[in-house]
């Protein structure tokens, strides 16, 4: 458990506080020593935590990616280079059965997906307390920080602002190919004229303005959702005595193992489905 | 739960990371892939071919060892009809040569039994005159009497 046996709900909302830094509302700058002070900290803060693990863990799947790329040859492929090709061959099926345009970015956009937010759900696995407990070591050693105010939350994919941020980009991306493919008149046309012909016009908007606005919101909030819940389990798991931990969080972190693939593999097929749409004319 | 600048953060790294998978992870990797399946191909074709063209070789050999057969049947019997020939020939001249032989044999008997004849003719006409001679007792003139005599051994 965390730090000097603090209640159940303190504990778990210890868990689910991001490391926030921000303005105060007097005007200081600094972190934020509770979830109000982060709250009051409006949009203009960040979560160092979600932003450090998750470019950490982008660094470390470009790198390995990079060292399997300068090293692609036609000889038979061992060890690292055989599941990087694995990976490219996989996500190269998925982008061809889907999508039938052509786009040099939207292959690389799967892979990049499928691994980063794979990575940033692995983080789910790890067991709640082992690098919150790294944290609040160097927190309270190396900064001297006080330990009940040092928040990390390590699962980025548990932040809906990193979610987000992924399904945003995708939104802008869709846009993005929805106007080069049909012009602005069609994809204007597109949202205003259908399903009910122009004599509907606001209604169709409103109609195929939600679902536009749904496709990113739903990306990101089903992927949320998911990896949120499953580490709340894992949080309340380890509110257990520490002898009876294991026999709930084996099982639960085996099933886990499937759910953070599975989303990471939605994820990166929604986004395809989305961008293959935005190519196609109705 | 708060909505933040993190979202941005995050939109930054996330076309960060695209922009370089794009540039330096994929095309090298796919690239690679694509020469690979094209390698994988022209071998399968490759062996295709070889697999062909040992069937050709094979069909071709086995021609080759057939006319072979055909041919060396033919020159068998062709030999053995010229043996055969050759010990007819042989045969008729050896048959030719005995009866050449035998008659040149006939003849030399026949030219030396007449030689004999002669010889001994001369020798009976000598004889019946010296056994004249001697029963009459006198001379007779050989020329008178040469006559008789030559008729006598002839008629010998």
């Amino acid at each position: 458990m965390g730090i000097e046996s603090p209640s159940a709900a303190s504990y778990i909302k210890h868990h689910l506080q991001n490391l926030t830094f921000g303005q105060h509302p007097d005007g200081t700058w600094g972190f934020a020593h509770s979830a109000k002070e982060a709250a009051e900290m409006g949009f203009w803060a960040i979560h160092l935590d979600t932003l450090a693990v998750s470019a950490a863990l982008g660094l470390l799947f470009l790198w390995l990616f990079r060292i399997a790329a300068k090293k692609a040859s036609t000889d038979t492929p061992t060890g690292l280079q055989n599941f990087v090709e694995l990976m490219v061959e996989f996500v190269d099926g998925s982008v061809k059965e889907t999508f039938h345009g052509k786009s040099k970015v939207i292959a690389p956009l799967a892979l990049t997906i499928f691994v980063w937010v794979f990575l940033l759900n692995l983080m789910d696995l790890v067991p709640v307390d082992f690098l919150p407990a790294v944290a609040q070591f160097i927190g309270v050693n190396v900064f001297g920080a006080d330990p009940h105010h040092v928040y990390f939350k390590f699962v980025p994919t548990t932040d809906l602002n990193a979610t987000l941020g992924m399904s945003l980009s995708v939104f802008v991306l869709i846009v993005f190919y929805s106007i080069k493919v049909k012009g602005i008149s069609g994809f204007v046309g597109e949202l205003t004229l259908q399903p009910f012909g122009k004599w509907m016009i606001p209604f169709n908007f409103l109609l195929e303005g939600v679902g536009l606005l749904a496709k990113p919101v739903s990306l990101a909030l089903r992927l949320f959702g998911n990896l949120y819940a499953g580490e709340l389990i894992f949080i309340l798991i380890a509110l257990l005595p520490w002898g009876l931990q294991w026999a709930l969080s084996v099982p639960w972190a085996i099933f886990h193992i499937l759910v953070i693939v599975l989303q990471a593999f939605i994820f990166m097929m929604l986004t395809i489905v989305y961008l293959s749409m935005a190519h196609e004319d109705h | 739960m708060n909505l933040n600048l993190t979202l941005v953060g995050q939109a930054i790294s996330f076309a960060i990371f695209v922009w370089f998978c794009m540039k330096f992870v994929w095309p090298p990797v796919i690239a690679a892939l694509e020469e690979r399946s094209k390698k994988i191909a022209d071998g399968l074709e490759a062996a295709n071919r070889a697999s062909r063209d040992l069937e050709l070789a094979q069909e071709q050999a086995d021609k080759i060892l057939r006319d072979s057969k055909e041919n060396a049947a033919e020159i068998i019997e062709q030999a053995n009809k010229r043996a055969n020939q050759m010990i007819d020939e042989a045969k008729e001249q050896v048959i030719a040569d005995g009866k050449r032989l035998r008659e040149a044999a006939q003849a030399e008997i026949e030219q030396d039994a007449l030689r004999a004849k002669e010889a001994l003719r001369a020798q009976v006409s000598a004889l019946a005159f010296a056994g004249a001679e001697k029963i009459l007792g006198a001379t007779i003139d050989e020329k008178a009497h040469s006559e008789i005599v030559e008729q006598l051994a002839k008629e010998l």
